[in-house]
């Protein structure tokens, strides 16, 4: 019964999570992280997650982005149940449907801002003459042209952190991730990144930015609050969305 | 799926773009491959001409000597201590048999040879015509010994290449006359440039009629007496037979010993095969230092670069084609490796043999196939492991790897 409801719930949200936990050791002491999570995610929609640290936001976050498995619970997916899934058929699925843009930007210091960009089509096995076709529209739309074949070391911050969203976007995922993206920039590059975040959420993209900043943190249409693996509060600004005020209802 | 072609590209950038890591793997692999090709191309070329000196005797070749140790195994001695001469007599009577061919007496000694002002001491080989065809000596110029009876003297020589350069410089040498200590003797031929053979260096030795250097030396004995034999087959009969017939001539006593270049060659092929071995398991000790290193380095490789994974697995690697990249970059790095130490061993090889021409120092094909597949296996084993437990790592463990160093 309550399974049926789950898939129904999950065909219609790209993101369902249902009765998630997951502990840790940390020493000889165990940490939940996510404690009987229930959350559901539309197509489009602009979330931020904030809390103390520890609170679990970036468990959570990693395990939307299926670099993390929850120990139990339901994750559905676009639709598709993803707890059963091997570790291969995850990386398939992180590849075609999630973008990720951690804090430290994670570049590969070798290649080059334009191969960095390219590396995700590498990996999906595409063209060197699709990637081309690919990825000239992004770096334009990242203002990293006259920069595409410098290394990593010789970008600026903000400029790094645009090749890593140029990275993130370039296989067309439905949803980016986003750990602390402006963590490690000044105000102004911090600024800049947001607004080509919320200008990629505005043409469709599902955004989920985990943040300490609370400025930052308030810009999203919907606030999630975790404290000690918890979901606390769960605020929305936009009107748009009534349906899926439902879900936190679904709650037991 | 990545695609062979990307994948190899991405190796290939990250060799060419962490130039000092690569650098010093490849120096790790070549020296591992160049010991080993090195050290069995030297090896080998000793043997080799080992081998070749004693192949100038040929098979069909028994020797015997004066004195008989009874020793079981080993070499037989090469000096005979004799209680009894063997007689130029003793050394004729030995063509009775119908399976002997040709014998060669060899009486070995010391003179004074000297022409005008100029003198010199050196070899005197007292011999006949059947010895220059029994070792295989070449003739630059003029004849051999005349075919005469063992016990009759002639005062002619022939001369080797060195000597000839001593004591006549530019001049004809042929049919001019030289001193032996208080003997003369003219001189009828000049030898080929030969170089050594058994330890003997013709080129500077003087060759005379057997029976004139028994004079010289005043002895009854020869040194040694070769025998060409027919046919190789039956040898043991053969030396037998001979055994026989110097019991016989020397009232029942079995005085001298029978030596075959076969058993010679044979004890030292063994010793030098084991030599080879010993020195190619050097180099391969060498070699896998050298893949010791790659594994360490890849090691580190993988250790330092374990975000990287976690960011390749985030972007959508599989474990697998993670843990392609580590290898088809380390087995690159050895494949490379081992090229450049075979060719710097072959170039090595080469001057060797430009400053020893008379040795023959070649790396034999197995311990270049050998020392590169070992390389290879290295190279790949070594990054297997690192690169699988990295792979196998959970994508967020590796990318924490950073954060948390």
């Amino acid at each position: 019964m309550s399974q049926a409801k789950s898939a129904a719930a999950a065909n219609t949200a790209l993101i369902h999570v249902q009765a998630v936990n997951k502990t840790f050791l940390l020493g000889d002491e165990p940490v939940h992280a996510l404690n009987d999570i229930n959350l559901s995610i539309q197509a489009g929609e602009y979330l931020s997650v904030m809390g103390p640290s520890g609170s679990g936001k970036s468990t959570l976050l990693n395990m939307l982005g299926l670099l993390d498995v929850p120990d139990n619970g339901q994750y559905w997916l676009n639709g598709a149940d993803t707890v059963p899934m091997n570790e291969e058929q995850r990386a398939v699925y992180r590849r075609s449907h999630i973008g990720f843009v951690f804090q430290s930007y994670h570049l590969i210091p070798r290649l080059s801002a334009s191969e960095n960009i390219e590396l995700p089509l590498i990996l999906a096995g595409i063209a060197p003459a699709e990637r081309k076709r690919r990825l000239a529209p992004v770096i334009e739309r990242l203002g990293l042209g006259s920069r595409a074949g410098h290394l990593p070391n010789q970008l600026s911050g903000g400029q790094r952190q645009r090749v890593a969203i140029g990275r993130a976007i370039i296989m067309k995922p439905r949803m980016l991730l986003a750990d602390e993206p402006t963590g490690n920039l000044d105000s102004q590059s911090g600024a800049e990144v947001v607004q080509l975040l919320e200008e990629l959420n505005a043409d469709g993209i599902t955004l989920v930015v985990v943040t300490h900043d609370a400025d930052l943190g308030r810009r999203a249409s919907r606030r999630i609050r975790m404290v000690d693996g918890v979901i606390v509060s769960d605020d929305r600004t936009s009107s748009s969305d009534a349906q899926s005020r439902t879900d936190q209802s679904d709650a037991p | 799926m990545i695609r062979s072609r990307d994948q190899l590209g991405f190796s290939i950038r990250a060799l060419l773009r962490q130039r000092f890591r690569t650098l010093m793997q490849l120096i790790a692999m070549s020296i591992g491959v160049l010991a080993v090709v090195l050290l069995t191309g030297l090896g080998e070329g000793a043997r080799q001409y080992v081998l070749g000196e004693f192949s100038v005797l040929g098979k069909d070749i028994l020797i015997m000597l004066p004195g008989r140790k009874e020793t079981s195994g080993g070499m037989p001695p090469m000096t005979g201590e004799g209680t009894r001469d063997i007689t130029l007599q003793d050394a004729q009577s030995l063509l009775r048999l119908p399976e002997v061919e040709r014998i060669a007496p060899l009486v070995v000694g010391n003179a004074e040879i000297s022409r005008g002002a100029r003198s010199r001491e050196t070899l005197v080989l007292g011999t006949n015509s059947a010895f220059f065809d029994i070792r295989h000596i070449q003739l630059a110029r003029g004849q051999i010994l005349p075919e005469l009876p063992l016990d009759q003297p002639s005062p002619v020589c022939v001369i080797g290449t060195t000597l000839k350069q001593e004591l006549f410089a530019a001049e004809p040498a042929l049919g001019q006359w030289v001193g032996i200590d208080t003997y003369r003797c003219r001189v009828i031929g000049i030898l080929a440039d030969t170089g050594t053979g058994l330890g003997m260096n013709m080129s500077e030795a003087l060759i005379m009629p057997v029976a004139s250097s028994m004079q010289l030396f005043n002895t009854e004995g020869v040194f040694r007496v070769m025998i060409d034999v027919r046919s190789a087959m039956g040898m043991g009969v053969l030396s037998r037979q001979i055994e026989d017939i110097m019991r016989e001539r020397h009232d029942g006593q079995l005085d001298v010993t029978l030596i075959t270049p076969d058993s010679l060659l044979k004890a030292f092929d063994s010793i030098l095969s084991v030599l080879t071995f010993a020195i190619a398991g050097i180099g391969a000790i060498s070699l896998f230092v050298a893949g010791v290193l790659i594994m360490n380095m890849t090691l580190i490789t993988v250790s330092q670069r374990t975000a990287e994974i976690g960011l390749l697995k985030a972007l959508g690697a599989s474990s697998r084609e993670v843990r392609q990249l580590f290898v088809t970059e380390a087995v690159m790095l050895s494949l490379f490796g081992a090229l450049l130490g075979t060719l710097l061993a072959e170039i090595l090889l080469w001057l060797v043999r430009i400053r020893y021409p008379e040795i023959p120092f070649a790396a034999p094909l197995w311990a270049t196939v050998a020392a590169t597949a070992i390389a290879v296996g290295c190279g790949f084993l070594f990054s297997w492991i690192p690169a699988s437990r990295a792979a196998h790592m959970a994508p967020v463990t590796a990318l924490q790897h950073q954060n948390g160093k």
